[in-house]
């Protein structure tokens, strides 16, 4: 199960700004656990911030971003009330999105 | 009749399908490259000009290499990329980025570093590369355990 995200798009100086937080082990598949096996590879490789239904950012990503990661994009100009959609999908298929109006 | 209908429906499926699937795409190659080098041949970076509109805030030294703290931009105008490389890590290829109309070329993301090493930022813009390099000295490494 894809963990939960939290996102905040709130209205700077002619920009807007998008902070959102994933929930993700993001293993590099060089860590150990306890009991000494590697924990495999579980990262987020796309993310998409999509602007009223048009994506503005695409991102790919390493297993080198940090454990829930939380990004800050900015968008031009904006207004009150524009929908930013924010989706990850990670190396084994699981996916989530989170939706947000500027505020 | 048939024919022209499968034609139709093919070049449909690939006029629709193809963009799909770009989207999702992941350049396994660039990010499976070991050297920083390979990462941005593959991405088809050659040759880069260092630029001082391109802005990497990171910290001097950061104490925990597993999350360290980065701000990039870009003030070229027209960029339409950034991508992110620690030169020492693993898999140096942290992150790319491409910004459509609508995007400022602006990311904050905290990242893991292995150790000790240069950070990279490389922006696109009017299909001209530019650079800038920033080095941030790790205590703790943040890839293994």
């Amino acid at each position: 199960m894809p963990g939960p995200m939290k996102m905040r798009a709130t209205l700077g100086q002619g920009f807007t700004d998008v902070r959102v937080l994933m929930t993700h082990p993001m293993e590099t598949g060089q860590r150990k656990d306890s009991d000494g096996k590697l924990v495999p590879l579980h990262f987020i490789q796309n993310v998409t911030v999509k602007l009223n239904g048009r994506p503005v950012v695409e991102a790919q990503i390493s297993q080198a971003v940090s454990r829930n990661p939380v990004f800050s994009f900015r968008l031009k100009g904006g207004a009150k009330g524009d929908k930013i959609e924010v989706s990850w999908l990670d190396n084994q298929g699981e996916s989530n999105s989170t939706e947000a109006a500027v505020a | 009749m048939n024919c022209i209908r499968r034609a139709l429906i093919a070049a449909l499926v690939f006029g629709v399908v193809k963009p799909l699937a770009a989207l999702a795409a992941w350049n396994k190659e660039a990010f499976g490259a070991k050297t920083a080098g390979d990462a941005l041949k593959t991405l088809g970076i050659g040759s880069a000009t260092p630029s001082t509109d391109l802005s990497i805030d990171a910290p001097q030294i950061a104490e925990n290499g597993a999350v360290v703290p980065l701000e990039i931009s870009s003030a070229i105008p027209g960029t339409t990329a950034l991508t992110v490389i620690a030169d020492k890590n693993p898999f140096p290829l942290i992150a790319r980025f491409d910004f459509k109309e609508g995007a400022l070329p602006f990311v904050k993301v905290n990242v893991k570093m292995g150790e000790t090493s240069d950070v990279r930022v490389l922006a696109e813009a009017g299909g001209k590369h530019y650079v800038a390099t920033k080095e941030v000295k790790v205590t703790i490494g943040g890839c293994g355990g």
